[in-house]
């Protein structure tokens, strides 16, 4: 069941470009693909570890930042007089470094402050965030600082002598980030209903009692972070080549709120939660927009944010789940009598 | 009478000169006892005596200020809790003893965590490897839910199981990491008189199948009826130990759960 309801939202996303023309609509899909698979890694330790990271748009821009230079090329001058000059490289690699780069800072990040845990945690990660804005602001020579990088390539796959495939169009953009999207989260699940994602709901649910059935703590922790930081820097990549310019911006507070709003709305430590929260806050501005002015579509948006928290404290993903198990129970009296004769 | 050497008894835990100060309070002032290869022993004392200190030293949750814990001739002092469980050493919790909010085959799940061989890239690349150790997994959660005796409540959420099954749902969890040697702290506090009989009842399967068990426990006539010996601690150190019946008259014993006059009543 779960499956097929997973097959058929795959092939109606599968097929939205066949009928959707609206440059500005299909445009929507795509920011709101890129920042889905952002809420989804930011959904790995959120909702299986319970750690919450308030600067996740620093893997998210770290991803972009590193993808965009590495296809751009540069030449910056280190302390000391060492010069450093890179050519553009083909844009895959942009991408997949752009990833590993992402994945490293989430290790550092994750052996630095998972010492220390909570309140202290998400300051931590607010500060990285900050530092790393700052960074992109101020290395004008590296990054253009405020004037931002501007005439990023689009991403191209292929190998020389075999052929290459651009992603200039709005169509080959929706399906490449369909397909990360897809991989991310199969990378997630697969992860998330192992061993691996035992451990995780495990530490989070009550960490003694973890540690005592011989789980050690850091590494998986550590490992949330580096997979939760890769994907996120895989969407920032994304993101870079799509718009084909970014500037420090990138690094703003109300991305990393958006992708919390998206996975604490949606349902976290659920699998479908952030794309369910995803869509609905990604398109929020976009249906409001035909009949509300920008200041009461921000005003919806928080409006609509405050009813689901209310009415639904878990989220959408489970309060359906809840309602399906609830309705099979009905029509199924079977596990209900045999609870019936365990009771004492 | 001639002594059989198979009957001698093994070492398994060994506590030796162990001291705990937290600042200018002393919790342990020497403490030192063995625990024998199959054998339960029950550590028992009135509250404040330092059994819940002593239970965290010797898990590896505290570390002591002196002396050290030696576990099959290993020192557990520089060990990390989970690498103190890979040594075949597994604990139980007082209060929060189950993971609340999955059900009870997840909760045993999680315990079989060290049990499993697949890696990471087992996992991500979904190899056949990764679906034979999940299915080796679930066959064995099945198994130890038999044991302990919740089997049937296998699909329900643990932290709406009765608090008796609780506790035995958090020795399924200890036993799930393959012990060779359980520590359980209070197992029976706060259940009833039926929950309690269970408990001893599992107990003695346990030691039948040659575990070795460290009981700290409050209620004395479950100690008394599962016991091989006891330790009896008061004010950090240990005023007696020996077989249940040795300490059942012992009245330095009884001097300090019921007092002066009540120890010099037993004396006559």
């Amino acid at each position: 069941m779960n499956r097929l309801i997973r097959y058929v939202a795959l092939a109606a996303f599968a097929s939205v470009p066949l009928w959707l023309h609206d440059p500005y609509l299909l445009n929507a899909f795509i920011t709101t693909g890129i920042l889905i698979i952002a809420a989804m890694s930011l959904n790995l330790l959120l909702g299986y570890t319970g750690q919450l990271s308030l600067g996740h748009v620093a893997f998210f821009g770290i991803g972009a930042y590193t993808s965009a230079l590495v296809s751009l090329g540069f030449d910056v001058e280190l302390i000391g007089g060492i010069r450093v000059v890179h050519e553009p490289w083909p844009v895959w690699t942009g991408f997949v470094i752009g990833t590993l780069v992402a994945a490293l800072c989430g290790y550092a990040v994750g052996k630095l402050s998972f010492k220390v845990r909570g309140a202290y945690f998400v300051i931590v990660t607010i500060s990285f965030a900050e530092v790393v804005r700052l960074i992109a602001l101020n290395w004008v020579e590296l990054t253009q600082g405020p004037l931002a990088l501007t005439s990023i390539p689009p991403m191209t796959l292929g190998l020389p002598g075999v052929g290459y495939l651009d992603f200039y169009s709005k169509q080959s953009n929706y399906y490449l980030v369909l397909a990360v999207l897809v991989v991310s989260y199969i990378v997630i699940q697969r992860l998330v209903c192992s061993r691996v994602g035992r451990a995780m709901i495990a530490l989070k649910e009550n960490e003694s009692l973890a540690v005592s059935v011989g789980i050690d703590v850091t590494r998986y922790l550590v490992l949330a972070a580096v997979f939760s930081a890769g994907i996120a820097g895989a969407a920032g990549s994304l993101y870079a080549h799509y718009l084909k310019i970014i500037d420090p911006d990138v690094f703003a507070f109300l991305y990393t709120v958006t992708m919390v709003i998206m996975v604490i709305s949606g349902g976290k430590g659920t699998l479908a939660g952030p794309i369910v929260g995803g869509l609905i806050f990604g398109f929020i501005p976009v249906a409001a927009r035909s009949f509300a002015t920008p200041e009461i579509q921000w005003i919806l948006y928080g409006l609509l944010m405050i009813i689901i928290v209310f009415v639904l404290p878990k989220g959408i993903v489970p309060a359906i789940e809840k309602w399906f198990a609830a309705s099979g129970a009905r029509a199924d009296p079977e596990p209900l009598q045999a609870k019936m004769h365990d009771a004492p | 009478m001639s002594i059989m050497p198979a009957n001698t008894p093994q070492p398994v835990l060994s506590v030796e000169h162990i001291a705990v100060h937290f600042g200018g309070l002393i919790a342990i002032t020497d403490m030192s006892f063995v625990v024998n290869q199959g054998e339960i022993v029950s550590l028992i004392g009135p509250n404040g005596a330092g059994k819940t200190t002593a239970f965290n030293v010797i898990t590896g949750f505290l570390r002591p200020t002196k002396g050290e814990v030696r576990y099959k001739n290993t020192s557990l002092s520089n060990l990390k809790p989970h690498e103190v469980t890979s040594l075949g050493l597994a604990r139980t919790f007082q209060r929060t003893s189950v993971f609340q909010s999955v059900t009870v085959f997840e909760n045993v799940m999680i315990g079989l965590h060290r049990r499993s061989r697949s890696t990471l890239l087992d996992t991500l690349l979904a190899l056949p490897r990764e679906g034979r150790a999940e299915a080796e997994l679930r066959n064995l959660a099945h198994e130890l839910l038999e044991i302990v005796g919740i089997a049937r409540r296998a699909d329900e959420l643990a932290g709406s199981l009765s608090y008796g099954d609780q506790r035995l749902l958090g020795v399924a969890l200890a036993l799930a990491t393959d012990p060779s040697m359980l520590l359980l702290d209070e197992p029976v506090s706060g259940m009833n008189a039926t929950e309690t009989a269970r408990f001893m009842e599992l107990l003695n399967r346990l030691h039948g199948r040659g575990m070795s068990i460290l009981l700290v426990e409050h209620d004395v006539p479950m100690v008394m009826g599962v016991s091989d010996r006891i330790v009896v601690l008061n004010y950090g150190r240990i005023i007696a130990e020996g077989p249940p019946a040795a300490i059942r008259g012992n009245p330095e014993v009884i001097r300090a759960y019921l007092g002066e006059g009540a120890s010099r009543h037993a004396a006559h």
